[in-house]
């Protein structure tokens, strides 16, 4: 067992090195993550002018927060629905995975989340510096919230990888698996409140919205790491996380061996 | 010579015209066959492009549902600048969308082989596919811009559908040099093509709201530089009567056709200074 | 000899490029081609072989268009390909050994509609044409197939068959065998030799199996870091550096080890002598009188021919050079 640790750390070593080798392709996503946010300013400090200084619950400096603190966790939340694991599910190379000794579902969430997390050194720290610099932002000023915010993200950033993989298996039963794949694209930032907070929205679709991992990947991070929510709120939302966490493995693990048998009766 | 030839030089010239389209129009042709050919496949991607429309739409309906007025726009009034500019970008992306895929094509090597045929590399590359599904989000905009055109009681008067034809077609072209734009940066950024999402991508996003609550400097990139304003709130605030913003008078929205060809000369540049990178070696 | 066959085609001088390539964070420069001169005339094959990295697809690039040279000058059908680009390639064929011209999805019927349309063919011309490579490439069978569902050997057939439709002047091929089976490589190679002698077409082709050259091409241009190293016939070639065919024998019993064949030399034997191996020159004696030799002192059941690969034919030009 203690090798298969180190398996799935070297995993993620390769995952995190994976992202590292395309340096202008990170540049790239900095300069366009912050074109965005400078965006999102304009508007969403608008809405909070013309709500007479609060909307939902935000002010100009937490507003800020939430937009260069989503604009950061952008490149490491997934919120496109692809991932290699697709592909080679789709033209049969999964079968190789298989006869691995290895778990194809934590293998393959691994190296994911080793490449989503490098992203937050190219592209999350320098997007949430920018917002720092050139608008301010509200932050909190003791330790506990940047703690609890810290373990939040990661949970965020490993929910999407969980949640893209189940896309992914899909396509052992559907054809046209893009579908699943698009409709996760559409829906996925919408709900998880990337262009509007979610405390913006109405109360119905704030319902809809609270039904799906969505809001866990990246509206949650950013209100536990902001300190929007106070402390035991935000350990409330990290036990959804928890939660989300745990349904997305076990229906990942339950549809990768289904998968598999389906896989050994048509012989691929 | 007689009477009858009258007619002639206007015929030839059709005849000249259709046989330089000849070759463009074979290769799209196919497409839209291909495209069509795979039945499932094409409704399910009309129905995501749709779907992608609609939910923009909900972002901005969410947005102002919120607060009522934005910018100095309710609801009914963003309505419309949200339809005339996704429109805008919906038409500009289903013909000219895949020059996204140039970076992939510099890399494979696959452009050389436009180099090999006689016509221009850049109409080759426009030509070389169109996404039909993108009609889909070009009809949700359209539901939009009629909608907006109801609900703000807009005069069916000549200077409105003036002011329309001139917003679509100047935002059609305002957006599709974007993306000619971002094709010729893509000849140095291969393994950087994000970077181009920047004016592309957000561009589109910026196209679809108020731009009298950007900062100087977004106005500065959104207005002036890659002019996505003209598509949507510009016009608007020209058709409605409203009172421009700083640097925005109402007046504003009738210069789009200036804004269009503005765009396009920055298109050009950067594509022909890509392709001379290109073939300094830059692949 | 060379050269004088008709108007130059392909005519360089001191051609040259460079690239400048990041390595880490120091950029250096790469000279992919290095002053090289050559004069192709009309109607002319031409074989142009080297290692991978000598230098042969830059000076294709040059030669259509597609890079523009560092240095000296180059005039291809007498233009200028960068600034003529678009009247060139209506002369000028060209397959790139892994770069498809024609369109995946579609079967190969529509993608020669289409490519008929962008040079500009005539019905009639069309027609004629698409006839003529159809029935000389045995395209029939799959001319209604999707591209995508092609062997590799139907894929290239119909490639070259592309590149040809416009009735080139000009054909430059850039591997066009490489991974096809036997007879797909034959079958391309017949096809070759006919268009030429049907229509008088000039041939460039870097290729690196030395049937192709042996069998298309009247001349070899062999470069070694961007510079000519050697020009002339293939078999001034192989003379040079003393490149050996190898005649395999099967014997219908095991024997000794034949030692004393005239004008071969004895490589080594498997199975107990049953099957053995001889070199021979191919200036000095033919494969049929070293196999009657061996056929008088022993019974030949079957027997082959192995051809001097050119890597190793490259190999030792370079080795000589060093």
């Amino acid at each position: 067992m203690r090798a298969t640790l180190r398996t799935y750390f070297r995993l993620l070593a390769a995952g995190f090195r994976r992202g590292s080798a395309y340096p202008l392709a990170a540049l790239g996503g900095l300069v366009a993550n912050a074109t965005f946010g400078l965006l999102k300013v304009g508007i969403l400090f608008a809405t909070v002018e013309a709500g007479g200084g609060t909307v939902g619950g935000y002010d100009a400096g937490t507003m800020s927060a939430y937009i260069w603190l989503s604009q950061g966790l952008l490149g490491s939340v997934n919120l496109f629905g692809r991932t290699a694991v697709a592909d080679r599910i789709k033209n049969g190379d999964i079968a190789v995975d298989f006869v691995r000794p290895l778990d194809v579902q934590a293998a393959s969430v691994t190296t994911e989340v080793g490449t989503r997390l490098f992203a937050l050194l190219p592209r999350g720290v320098p997007s949430v510096l920018l917002g720092v610099l050139l608008v301010g932002m509200s932050m909190p000023t003791t330790p506990l919230p940047y703690a609890l915010g810290a373990l939040s993200v990661l949970l965020g950033v490993v929910l999407s990888c969980t949640t893209v993989y189940l896309v992914a298996v899909s396509r052992f039963w559907l054809v046209e698996g893009r579908g699943v794949e698009m409709l996760y694209m559409v829906l996925s930032g919408f709900l998880a409140g990337l262009f509007v907070p979610i405390p913006l929205f109405p109360g119905w679709l704030r319902a809809v919205a609270g039904a799906t991992p969505f809001p866990s990947m990246l509206q949650v991070p950013v209100d536990v790491l902001s300190g929007r929510v106070d402390l035991p709120t935000s350990a409330g939302l990290v036990g959804v996380q928890l939660a989300w966490l745990a349904l997305t493995v076990v229906l990942g693990a339950v549809l990768t061996r289904a998968g598999r048998a389906r896989l050994e009766v048509q012989g691929g | 010579m007689s009477a009858t030839t009258g007619v002639r030089p206007g015929a030839a010239w059709r005849a000249v015209l259709a046989a330089r389209t000849a070759p463009y129009r074979a290769v799209l042709a196919s497409r839209v066959r291909a495209q069509r050919s795979y039945r499932t496949s094409f409704r399910l991607d009309l129905l995501g492009s749709a779907l992608v429309g609609l939910v923009e739409l909900a972002e901005v309906w969410v947005l102002f549902h919120s607060v009522g007025r934005i910018g100095g726009l309710d609801l009914a009034q963003v309505l419309l600048v949200f339809g005339l500019a996704d429109l805008a970008f919906s038409v500009a992306d289903l013909a000219f969308g895949h020059c996204d895929d140039l970076a992939t094509m510099l890399r494979l090597g696959t452009l050389d082989v436009f180099y090999l045929r006689p016509q221009p590399l850049l109409l080759q590359l426009v030509t070389s596919d169109i996404s039909l599904r993108r009609v889909a989000r070009a009809a949700v905009a359209v539901a939009a811009v009629v909608a907006g055109l109801l609900v703000n009681d807009v005069p069916p008067t000549p200077r409105t559908v003036a002011l329309l034809v001139v917003a679509l077609l100047s935002g059609v072209a305002v957006s599709a040099a974007m993306f000619v734009l971002a094709a010729g940066i893509q000849f140095f950024v291969v393994d950087g093509a994000e970077m181009t999402n920047a004016f592309v991508y957000g561009g589109r996003y910026a196209s679809t709201q108020p731009a009298s609550v950007w900062s100087r400097p977004v106005k500065a990139a959104f207005v002036f530089v890659f002019p996505v304003a003209f598509a949507g709130y510009l016009p608007v605030v020209s058709l409605l009567g409203l009172t421009g913003s700083p640097w925005l008078p109402a007046w504003l929205g009738w210069c789009a056709p200036l804004a269009a060809l503005w765009a396009w000369a920055l298109a050009l540049l950067a594509w022909r200074v890509g392709v001379r990178h290109y073939q300094g070696g830059g692949g | 000899m060379q050269g004088d066959v008709g108007e130059p085609v392909i005519e360089t001088e001191g051609l040259g490029r460079e690239f400048r390539v990041r390595d880490g964070l120091r950029r250096r420069t790469v000279v992919a081609v290095d002053g090289l001169s050559v004069r192709v005339g009309a109607g002319e094959a031409v074989g142009y072989i080297g290692a991978n990295g000598a230098g042969k697809s830059t000076t294709i690039k040059m030669l259509v268009g597609i890079l523009v040279p560092t240095r000296g000058s180059v005039r291809t059908c007498g233009l200028r390909p960068v600034q003529d680009r678009r009247r060139l390639v209506r002369r000028v064929g060209v397959v790139f050994g892994q770069r498809s011209q024609l369109w995946w999805d579609l079967p190969v019927r529509e993608s020669f509609a289409i490519l008929a349309s962008i040079h500009g063919l005539s019905p009639d011309r069309e027609r004629s044409r698409t006839d003529e490579l159809v029935e000389r490439l045995e395209m029939g069978a799959y001319w209604t197939t999707p591209v995508r569902q092609l062997s590799l050997g139907q894929r290239m057939r119909a490639e070259v068959a592309a590149a040809l439709l416009h009735s080139p002047d000009l054909v430059i091929l850039d591997e066009p065998t490489i991974g096809l089976d036997v007879l797909s490589k034959q079958r391309l190679r017949e096809f070759l030799v006919t268009e030429r002698r049907a229509h008088g077409t000039t041939l460039l082709l870097t290729t690196h199996d030395m049937g192709d050259v042996e069998r298309l091409c009247e001349r070899v241009l062999l470069v070694d870091h961007g510079r000519l190293a050697y020009e002339g016939t293939l078999a001034g070639l192989s003379r040079t550096v003393g490149v050996e065919r190898v005649l395999v024998v099967d014997l219908a019993e095991p024997g000794p080890d034949l030692v004393t064949v005239p004008g071969a030399r004895h490589l080594g034997s498997e199975g107990g002598g049953l099957r053995q191996r001889f070199a021979f020159d191919a200036e000095v004696t033919t494969a049929a009188k070293v196999l009657a030799a061996v056929s008088e002192q022993v019974e030949v059941v079957d027997l082959s021919v192995e051809e001097p690969d050119v890597e190793d034919v490259v190999r030792r030009v370079y080795a000589a050079r060093r």
